[in-house]
């Protein structure tokens, strides 16, 4: 899917959505926004930073993190241990302190195993933490998602339909989290198809279609405007929230 | 010098000839299973040796070509049943280790039956050789050259003509979506396994007079045939048997100008700088992964 | 706890030559047994953790032998500057080959690690003038360290098992941490590894050379233990059985891949009575293990074992 003159912006410490049809290019725009995938023109910048054209490790490294439409998640860990790897960043040790298990290693461990506690604390996962990844029901696993997500400390978070496949009240559970991710200072890029999920979640939204922008403003307008309404709700649906 | 290097080149896609067909019978096991199948050198020296023992056992040699290859199309079913079905969609070290298995197991068997000594098989029609060009040819090296030709038509035409043929590329595009049009995967599977152990039987007995054969001349054989279409991009087969013919005509080339004793070396050096410049093969196509 | 598995182990190690002395299967098969356990464990970080294969394993496993070989024979140096020396040319190769094999993925890996053994295996039967071609080397020394001379099997298998504890603490220690956690990562989603911070292809190549200079480490002390060294013993042949190994016990597990090379050397050394159905037998096992257990023999064994505890312990319920 190509994009074609795209062009938003998004304030700190807000939740911005961006839907569309299928095929309209809104994973595309995430996978260009994370370095998967190199644009051919273009530029994204972050907090004064350039990130066009870095690897996604280095993207990572700039407080961007995201979770995946297709799960993601590391099936060989536990739910611990994902959420620990997402710690990565905020650690330091190398490769040959580790196998020595040197004493700086030990304290480093316990600091990360807390940070990793306080994500999934914050995803409702807490009682989850020795569990094989693998073995979750799917909602949980997204959620796990969300929490190696947070474990990096991002600034910004990315999140790729999270509630794909969820039902009712796993959505609106997924709205309260949305909204506490936010309340600790993170901005929420948000993919969804969820219609009340994201009228009700996002302050702004970006409406895509066949690779450019349809229109972009707070969920009310995007409502009211006949043009999204025709081409993206379907003409005669119409959603209360 | 030109007449050596057409000597060469003659010796080259002989050679190269039998690795295209050992290639080919790996891109089909591949496209029906997307398992590389590690057995696939035994087959070949299955298929030599047991023609060799059948003409020693009094058979003329073609009924014993004949013989030898069913006998070794049978082997392969059986692989399949016992040993691949039952680990059907395991992971792909799993597969790799099962079919390592196999080969093991038939080298073992072979070794039982004929022994640890090289045999050979007589050419099919004398070893009077044939001046063509500056450059001797063996008639041998002309039925490696013809049969490797027919059947690489025949597989073609099998794929593009016929309606088994198209249900068998069907698989190797999309499993669930051909299981769904009503295609029997199961039975393709096994078509797969009894058609490339075919290949590499004959193969074997088409190379058996050019080169010695034993339990462990599969080895070899098998290596060179997974290089041929993993150079040529695993799972296409035209692309097996042009990397098949490549590795052959390099080999010989090497052995010829370099040495001989690195030929083999100078083979595997050949796909690994095809793979680092060419990660997917040369005539593979590139799967995108969706994220 | 998290060392319990480990500390068994040194006490296994320790009372077995003291339980059976003398025991052709504890200081002969035993050594070997040993050396295997050390390689097992250095691939399984490559192919079990970070999920890349690896069948040309053997070759490190030469390069550190034939250094050892080669320097000590033809230049006269101590063993263990021949084999820090070893060491040093398989990190540099394992360097300079990592990023563009690990670049591939499944059966390209395979291949070109499989062509990258027999690449080194051609050239250790062809380049007869530096390594006396099929027949070898003869004439190692025994390893000298700091004057305690390894000469008997008994100090073979100090030093072995030594070496194998060492390199099974080593593992365990480096899985359980951010690296091993950043290798594991890889292998379950190398997407969500790089969003992660992780520079995966860095990962990736750290990782192999870490294998690579295990596999070095057992080479250098295979030559010293054996006395000769010969192409045969780094053939493609090895490089499979490695991977087996380490399959075998459970891909993932540092005791498996121990488990699992101990195992197939016992077999082999048992299956010698069997003398010409010995290949017949070991494909049989080959394909049975992986058919009925894929996860392993110490894998399949440790799960069932938790199984039956579990329902030990849920049946008491009252």
């Amino acid at each position: 899917m190509a994009l074609a003159g795209v062009s938003f912006q998004v304030s700190p410490h807000s939740i911005y959505a961006v839907i569309g049809p299928n095929g309209a290019g809104k994973t595309t725009l995430f996978n260009a926004l994370c370095g998967f995938y190199q644009p051919s023109a273009g530029s994204v910048r972050f907090e004064g930073h350039e990130l066009l054209g870095l690897p996604p490790y280095r993207i990572a490294a700039h407080g961007l993190a995201r979770t995946f439409q297709n799960l993601q998640l590391f099936f060989n860990m536990t739910v611990l241990e994902n959420v620990m790897a997402g710690c990565y960043l905020r650690a330091r040790t190398g490769l040959i302190a580790t196998a020595l298990r040197l004493p700086k290693v030990r304290r480093e461990e316990r600091q990360l195993r807390a940070w990793a506690r306080e994500a999934l604390e914050l995803c409702e996962l807490g009682e989850r933490a020795a569990q094989s990844a693998g073995a979750l029901p799917y909602g949980l696993m997204k959620r796990v998602e969300i929490a190696r997500a947070l474990a990096t400390q991002p600034r910004l978070l990315l999140l790729d339909e999270p509630a794909a496949g969820l039902n009712d009240t796993e959505s609106m559970d997924l709205r309260d989290l949305i909204g506490r991710i936010r309340a600790t200072g993170v901005t929420v890029l948000l993919v969804e198809h969820h219609m009340p999920l994201v009228m009700s979640v996002s302050d702004r939204l970006l409406v895509l279609d066949y690779g450019s922008v349809l229109a972009e403003g707070a969920p009310a307008e995007i409502q009211a405007d006949p043009r999204v309404v025709s081409a993206y709700l379907g003409g005669a649906v119409q959603y209360a929230v | 010098m030109p007449e050596q290097l057409f000597q060469f080149l003659v010796t080259g896609i002989t050679v190269g000839s039998t690795y295209a067909l050992v290639g080919l019978g790996f891109a089909l096991i591949y496209n029906a299973s997307d398992v590389v199948n590690f057995a696939q050198g035994e087959f070949v020296m299955l298929g030599a040796m047991a023609a060799i023992a059948l003409l020693g056992a009094g058979l003329p040699l073609p009924l014993a070509a004949i013989l030898a290859t069913l006998a070794t199309v049978g082997v392969g079913l059986l692989l399949e049943r016992f040993a691949i079905e039952p680990a059907l969609g395991a992971s792909v070290v799993t597969t790799i280790i099962i079919t390592i298995g196999a080969a093991i197991f038939l080298r073992g068997i072979a070794m039982l039956l004929w022994g640890k000594d090289f045999h050979s098989l007589p050419p099919f029609t004398g070893d009077a050789p044939i001046q063509l060009g500056g450059a001797t040819v063996l008639p041998q090296s002309l039925w490696v050259l013809g049969v490797t030709v027919a059947l690489v038509v025949l597989v073609r035409l099998f794929f593009n003509r016929t309606l088994i043929g198209k249900a068998l590329l069907a698989c190797s595009f999309n499993r669930a979506a051909a299981q769904l049009v009503g295609i029997n995967v199961r039975m393709m599977l096994r078509l797969a396994y009894g058609l490339s152990a075919g290949l590499g039987a004959l193969a074997g007995i088409l190379i058996a007079p050019i080169t010695f054969s034993s339990y462990e001349a599969g080895v070899m054989l098998g290596l060179k045939g997974f290089s041929a279409a993993i150079v040529g991009g695993i799972g296409n087969p035209m692309g097996a048997v042009a990397g098949g013919l490549l590795l052959g005509v390099l080999e010989s080339l090497g052995a010829g100008l370099v040495s001989s004793g690195y030929k083999d070396a100078i083979a595997f050096l050949f796909v690994l700088m095809v793979l680092f410049f060419e990660p997917t093969g040369l005539f593979g196509h590139k799967a995108a992964e969706r994220v | 706890m998290r060392l319990a598995g480990f500390y068994l182990c040194v006490v296994v190690v320790v009372l077995l030559p003291m339980v059976f002395p003398n025991n052709y299967f504890v200081t002969v098969v035993g050594i070997s047994a040993g050396l295997h356990a050390i390689l097992a464990v250095g691939l399984n970080l490559l192919m079990g953790y970070a999920g890349q294969i690896s069948l040309g394993h053997a070759a490190f496993f030469g390069m550190g032998a034939y250094s050892s070989a080669i320097l000590t024979t033809r230049f006269a140096w101590p063993g263990v500057w021949a084999m820090l020396a070893g060491l040093m040319v398989t990190a540099v190769l394992a360097w300079v080959l990592a990023r563009p094999i690990l670049r591939l993925r499944g059966h390209y890996l395979a291949m070109a690690t499989l062509g990258f053994g027999v690449i080194i295996h051609v050239i250790m039967v062809q380049a007869t003038s530096w390594t006396g071609g099929p027949d070898g080397l003869t004439g190692i020394p025994p390893l000298n360290l700091l004057g305690w001379v390894v000469d008997s099997d008994t100090r073979w298998y100090i030093v072995i098992a030594a070496t194998m504890l060492l390199a099974i603490w080593l593992s365990l220690n480096l899985i359980d941490s951010r690296i091993g956690r950043a290798l594991r990562a890889v292998h379950g989603s190398e997407f969500a590894a790089q969003m992660l911070g992780i520079n995966t292809s860095r990962a990736k190549t750290q990782v192999f050379i870490v294998s690579a200079l295990f596999a070095a480490f057992a080479g250098s002390l295979f030559a010293h233990q054996q006395g000769f060294v010969s192409p045969d013993s780094f053939s493609l042949t090895i490089s499979v059985e490695l991977v087996t190994m380490v399959v075998l016990g459970g891909m993932a597990s540092t005791f498996g891949a121990a488990g699992g090379a101990i195992t197939l050397t016992l077999l082999h050394a048992g299956l010698v009575v069997f003398q010409d159905y010995e290949m017949l037998i070991h494909g049989v096992l080959l394909m049975a293990v992986m058919i009925f257990m894929p996860q392993g023999l110490f894998v399949g064994l440790s799960q069932a074992i938790r199984k039956i505890g579990h329902g030990l312990r849920s049946g008491n319920r009252p």
